[in-house]
C-alpha cells in the first residue's frame, strides 16, 4: 500500500500542489492528471523520492520511505519521461545491465521475450539504441515492465512516442500487472483503458 | 524478487560504462591524445637541452596527466543525466556512494590509467632515468585515481549547470593542487637522489582519503543536482 500524507510541493516561487492525500492498493492503478505545469511529475518524482516534499510524507506499507531507502528502491520500478537508455548500448544490452543492477538477472532468452512482448522485433534486439526510432526507444524502456518483478510501478507518461499497438500491450502488461496484486502510478495525459475498478485517479490543478 | 549483492552492483556498473567507453572510444582518445600532445609540445619549445627538460619534466608531466583528467571529467555523470539514466541509478537498492565508486573506478580505468601506462613513454622525451621513470608512475598510480575522486564530486555539483565545463575547471583546480604538489614533489625528489617516498605517501594518504570521502560528497551532490 502505497500512500501520500498531506503532501505539498514548490517549485522556485510557484506551488504546485498542496495538501494531496492518497492512498493506491494493491490490484489498483492510480492514474495522475492534470495540466502541463500542474506537478504531475513532481508528484511522481515524490513518490520515488527523486524530489523532497515541502510537506508531507509518502508511507510504503505504513513507514516513510525516507526511512526506508534501499529496502523501498528494491520495491519499485520507476520509468521516467526520458528513456533511461543508453544510445551506444544495443536494447538487450540496456536491458539486461539494467536489470543486473536493480536485483532481477533475466536470462538472454527472457530479455528477448521482453522487448518482442514490447512489440519490437528479433531484427532490432542487437542494434545500438541510436538507430532507433523514438517510438521504438520507449518500447525498449518499457520492456523493463516484462521483466520486472518490483510490486510498485511509477510510470511517467508511458504512451509517449507509443503507437496504437504499442499502447495496447503496455496497457494489457499493466492490468496483469495489478491483476497479480501490484499496484502502479501512471502520469498521463492518456486515457488508460483499464477496468473502471482498477483505477483511481487524482487530479492536479496547479 | 533477488536482491543484487553489492560487489555484483559494482561490478554491474563498472562493466557497463567501461562496455560505454569501448563503444565510444573517440571521446577516451582525446583526453589520451589532449595529454600526448601537451606533453610533447613542451619539449619543442623549450628546446632540446636535457638538464632544462629534465628540470621541468615532473611539474609538466604532472600538469599534463591533471589537465587530461579534468577534460574527461563531463563524462562520468552528463551523459547518464542526459539520458535519464542517473535517475535509474540512483533508485537502485544500493547505496549510492557505491554506485558513485563504481562509476569513478571505471572512468579512472578509461582516463587515468591509459596515463599511467603512457607516462614512461612520454618521460622518455624528458630525458628522465630509470628511477625517475619509476617514481613518475608510482606517483601517477597514487594520483590519478584521487584526481578522479575529487574530479567527480566537482561533476556532479555541476551536473544540469550551463557552462559547467569552465565552472567544473575553478571548482576543482584548487582542490588538486596538493596532489599535484607531491606528485611533482615525488619526481622531482627522486631525480635530487632523496628519495620520493614521503611524497608517495603522502599521495596514498590523498587517496585514501578521497576513497572514504569523495563518494559520498559526489552522492550528495548527485541528489541535489537530481532535485
Amino acid at each position: 500500500m502505497l500512500q501520500a500524507v498531506s503532501l505539498s510541493c514548490r517549485r522556485g516561487d510557484r506551488r504546485l500542489f498542496s495538501g494531496v492525500n492518497v492512498t493506491v492498493h494493491s490490484g489498483t492503478v492510480l492514474t495522475v492528471v492534470g495540466e502541463n505545469g500542474s506537478g504531475k511529475t513532481s508528484f511522481l518524482r515524490i513518490l520515488c523520492s527523486l524530489l523532497a516534499p515541502e510537506e508531507g510524507a509518502v508511507l510504503w506499507h505504513g513507514v516513510d520511505i525516507r526511512r526506508l531507502k534501499e529496502q523501498y528502491y528494491a520495491q519499485l520500478t520507476y520509468i521516467g519521461h526520458l528513456n533511461g537508455i543508453k544510445d551506444d548500448l544495443t536494447a538487450m544490452e540496456n536491458l539486461m545491465l539494467t536489470a543486473a543492477l536493480t536485483g532481477d538477472r533475466p536470462s538472454d532468452a527472457s530479455v528477448r521475450d521482453a522487448l518482442e512482448a514490447a512489440g519490437l522485433k528479433r531484427r532490432v534486439h542487437h542494434l545500438p539504441t541510436k538507430v532507433l526510432s523514438q517510438g521504438q526507444k520507449r518500447r525498449v524502456a518499457l520492456a523493463r515492465l516484462w521483466l520486472s518483478t518490483h510490486p510498485l510501478w511509477l510510470l511517467d507518461e508511458p504512451f509517449t512516442s507509443l503507437d496504437q499497438a504499442a499502447t495496447a500491450l503496455v496497457t494489457e502488461r499493466l492490468q496483469s500487472h495489478v491483476q497479480g496484486g501490484g499496484l502502479a502510478v501512471v502520469v498521463t495525459h492518456h486515457e488508460v483503458a483499464l477496468p473502471s475498478e482498477m483505477v483511481q485517479r487524482l487530479r492536479l490543478d496547479g | 524478487m533477488s536482491q543484487p549483492g553489492l560487489w555484483e552492483t559494482l561490478r554491474g556498473i563498472i562493466w557497463r560504462d567501461l562496455l560505454l567507453a569501448i563503444r565510444r572510444r573517440s571521446d577516451v582518445a582525446i583526453s589520451v591524445l589532449f595529454l600526448v600532445i601537451v606533453a610533447s609540445l613542451f619539449p619543442l619549445g623549450v628546446g632540446p637541452e636535457p638538464a632544462v627538460l629534465r628540470t621541468i619534466a615532473a611539474g609538466v608531466l604532472w600538469v599534463a596527466a591533471l589537465l587530461a583528467c579534468l577534460l574527461s571529467l563531463g563524462r562520468v555523470f552528463t551523459a547518464d543525466y542526459l539520458d535519464g539514466v542517473l535517475e535509474q541509478m540512483l533508485l537502485i537498492a544500493q547505496p549510492l556512494p557505491v554506485l558513485v565508486a563504481g562509476k569513478v573506478f571505471a572512468h579512472w580505468v578509461v582516463s587515468g590509467l591509459p596515463v599511467v601506462l603512457l607516462s614512461p613513454l612520454l618521460g622518455l622525451q624528458f630525458g628522465l632515468d630509470g628511477e625517475a621513470l619509476g617514481m613518475l608512475v608510482l606517483s601517477l598510480l597514487l594520483g590519478t585515481p584521487t584526481l578522479s575522486m575529487i574530479g567527480s564530486i566537482g561533476a556532479a555539483l555541476v551536473l544540469g549547470v550551463r557552462g559547467s565545463g569552465l565552472l567544473v575547471a575553478l571548482l576543482v583546480l584548487p582542490l588538486y593542487v596538493p596532489v599535484l604538489i607531491f606528485g611533482a614533489g615525488a619526481v622531482t625528489s627522486s631525480m635530487a637522489g632523496i628519495g620520493g617516498e614521503a611524497n608517495l605517501s603522502l599521495l596514498g594518504a590523498c587517496l585514501v582519503l578521497s576513497v572514504f570521502f569523495a563518494p559520498w560528497a559526489t552522492a550528495s551532490a548527485l541528489r541535489i543536482a537530481l532535485e
